[in-house]
């Protein structure tokens, strides 16, 4: 548990009884209530005292003493930038919706679902538009799966840069997604023969597009109405949007209205000029679209500091968009050695894994690392085995797809630092 | 049973099961959506196929680019709370990390259709799908032109258009993933400075 964490709660508890014992009644509490949650006033012996009643209709907040939020990413304008999952506090696999993280490339669209409309056309037989009602009448399908921002890290490639694991890795969330199969709709049109790509248009003001392979289509895209047990959220979409299991996020299209069948890929700017990979030889490779095998350790992470010496559990997630996760190797010395961690069952394909790793911190100076291996065999590479392949060729040069291995140093004094260490 | 009966059995169980696929092929939900509402979207291909009718000239596009687009992307196409659009040709090759390679229109951007689209549907930022098909057409003609891509007495329509060479056309290449690394050695290099975060 982050300490920072202990403290910022624990600070909130003073106000609060200082704000009792003033007779103001938790008035500071009140005003101070975080984000997602109610305020109440806070007895000083909850026994004696009912609690507030239930109410006849409710939507449900988390408690007034949960602090984590989202945090932005200062891009130049709210509108196309990005924001975090506080993953050092996160608990199992599944990300609350609230705290799933988003991009978004012109604010978060506000649609009506009475007027949203999926047009699938082009190299098909029969051009279809389908209103929600149409398209949840088909046979749906539920799975938990992970998406993974390509910029997650980006900051990160030529030296340790943000302190925390929401600001290093927060571009990854979990969500169990519940639609229609993309095939079943395709099928219904009929795909004509020659047809390879599709494009995937999206009704927000960018009217996002990107091209998708026929064949990932067939395989096992979504179309996704239901997150999480209820109606996907709007920064996520609603009410409509494209799930791409296993790749990167900006394919997974949002607010999506339309469909169009093609014998080649659009070349959008999105998927030539924007999520391209520029290589230090000039050339860039173009629809990197898999999110390769990834790993790291949320619990102890930046700027947590341990309560001395002895047992700590150290936890984290490992996932991959190539299938499910095999194995996650921790080490405590740098990568000198390494000891299996505990995977917690589910272990899903494409979805987080949570893992766990006990450790008895004898109070010297540590480097604590993550190291998972897919069902592929792909084994998770250090950062500078990747910079080895890729170059570094600037702040904006190939930016996107950093999957290394992270290090967090533990100082004597308990303090945790994102160090980079290979 | 005779191997007769078993192969016209079988061949009965194939076409039951054939049928039912068939009227299982779809379920006939939604409708069939009419020219003109497919016709409102815009989604070229880089050979020009899906370009819309319309055409613009440098000098319109001058005109529309200093009223629509400079206040983000600058009086001289050079960036701001916008991209930057022209120059940076030959900072691609590039193994400085210190260093940061231009990609713009002019130098990265490997179709001119591309750029039609994305200002059709997606520019200004603030009033996306304002701008008619002449005047993107007249805006691609003007970067196109401030790039040195097209001479500036061009006339941008939907033959040509797609006809233009972009700088960096073979710049690209496929997926090459998984890729292959070298093996870990047992004993990392310990020498190697933390580095701690800022």
């Amino acid at each position: 548990m982050a300490g920072s964490t202990r403290k910022r709660r624990r600070e909130f508890l003073l106000r609060s009884a200082a704000a009792l014992g003033a007779g103001a009644l938790a008035h500071d509490a009140i005003a101070d209530a975080p984000l997602g949650a109610a305020a109440h006033d806070v007895p000083a012996d909850p026994t004696k005292t009912p609690g507030y009643p239930l109410a006849e209709e409710s939507y449900g907040a988390r408690s007034q003493f949960e602090t984590e939020v989202r945090r932005r990413f200062k891009t130049s304008t709210p509108l196309s930038s990005w924001t975090l999952t506080p993953l050092a506090q996160g608990m199992g696999i599944v990300t609350p919706s609230g705290l799933h993280f988003e991009r978004s490339h012109a604010g978060t669209a506000v649609i009506d679902p009475d007027k949203h409309r999926l047009y699938v056309h082009g190299m098909v037989e029969r051009p279809r538009k389908y209103t929600m009602r149409d398209l949840r009448r088909f046979p749906s399908i539920s799975r938990l799966m992970f998406l993974e921002c390509s910029g997650n890290g980006l900051t990160e490639w030529s030296k340790p840069t943000m302190p925390t694991v929401q600001f290093t890795h927060g571009l990854t969330s979990t969500s169990e997604w519940t639609g229609v199969p993309l095939a079943t709709i395709l099928n219904e049109a009929g795909v004509r023969a020659g047809a390879k790509w599709l494009l995937a248009e999206g009704g927000d003001a960018a009217v996002m597009t990107r091209s998708i392979p026929l064949e990932k289509a067939m395989k096992d895209c979504l179309l996704a109405y239901g997150q999480n047990g209820e109606a996907i959220r709007p920064e996520q979409g609603y009410p409509l949007r494209l799930l791409v299991p296993g790749c990167e996020g900006n394919i997974n299209i949002k607010w999506l209205r339309r469909i169009e069948v093609s014998d080649a890929p659009f070349m959008t700017r999105e998927e030539t000029s924007k999520y391209t990979d520029l290589f230090p030889d000039g050339k860039a490779v173009q629809f990197s679209l898999v999110m390769e095998a990834k790993s790291v350790i949320t619990d102890p992470s930046g700027t947590m500091t341990l309560d001395g010496p002895g047992f700590h559990e150290i936890a984290g997630l490992a996932w991959s968009g190539r299938g499910a996760i095999r194995r996650v190797d921790v080490s405590v010395d740098g990568g000198r050695t390494w000891r299996a961690a505990r995977l917690q069952a589910p272990i899903l394909p494409i979805c987080h894994t949570r893992f766990r790793f006990p450790w008895t911190w004898d109070g010297r100076e540590a480097i604590l690392q993550s190291r998972c291996v897919d069902e592929t065999g792909y084994v998770q590479p250090t950062i500078g085995q990747l910079v080895a392949v890729r170059g570094l060729n600037g702040p904006i040069g190939s930016v996107y797809h950093l999957n290394g291995i992270q290090s967090w140093h533990v100082a004597t004094d308990g303090k945790v630092t994102n160090v980079h260490h290979y | 049973m005779s191997t007769i009966t078993r192969a016209v059995l079988a061949t009965l169980l194939f076409a039951t099961s054939a049928a039912l696929a068939a009227e299982r092929a779809t379920f006939g939900f939604g409708t069939t959506p009419t020219e003109t509402e497919l016709g409102a979207f815009v989604s070229p291909l880089p050979d020009g196929r899906g370009m819309p009718q319309g055409s613009g000239s440098v000098l319109e596009g001058k005109s529309v680019y200093q009223q629509q687009c400079a206040s983000c992307h600058g009086e001289k196409l050079q960036g701001g709370i916008g991209d930057r659009l022209i120059g940076g040709r030959g900072t691609l090759v590039n193994d400085d990390p210190r260093k940061a390679p231009i990609k713009t229109v002019e130098s990265y951007w490997p179709y001119a259709t591309t750029l039609f689209d994305y200002v059709k549907r997606a520019m200004p930022l603030t009033a996306p799908g304002s701008l008619t098909d002449d005047q993107v057409y007249a805006l691609t003609a003007y970067i196109l032109s401030e790039a040195n891509i097209v001479p500036d007495d061009v006339i941008m329509n939907a033959e040509t258009l797609p006809q233009v060479v972009m700088p960096n056309r073979d710049g690209f290449m496929p997926d090459h993933r998984p890729e292959h690394f070298a093996p870990v050695a047992k004993t990392p290099h310990q020498s190697l400075a933390i580095v701690p975060a800022k």
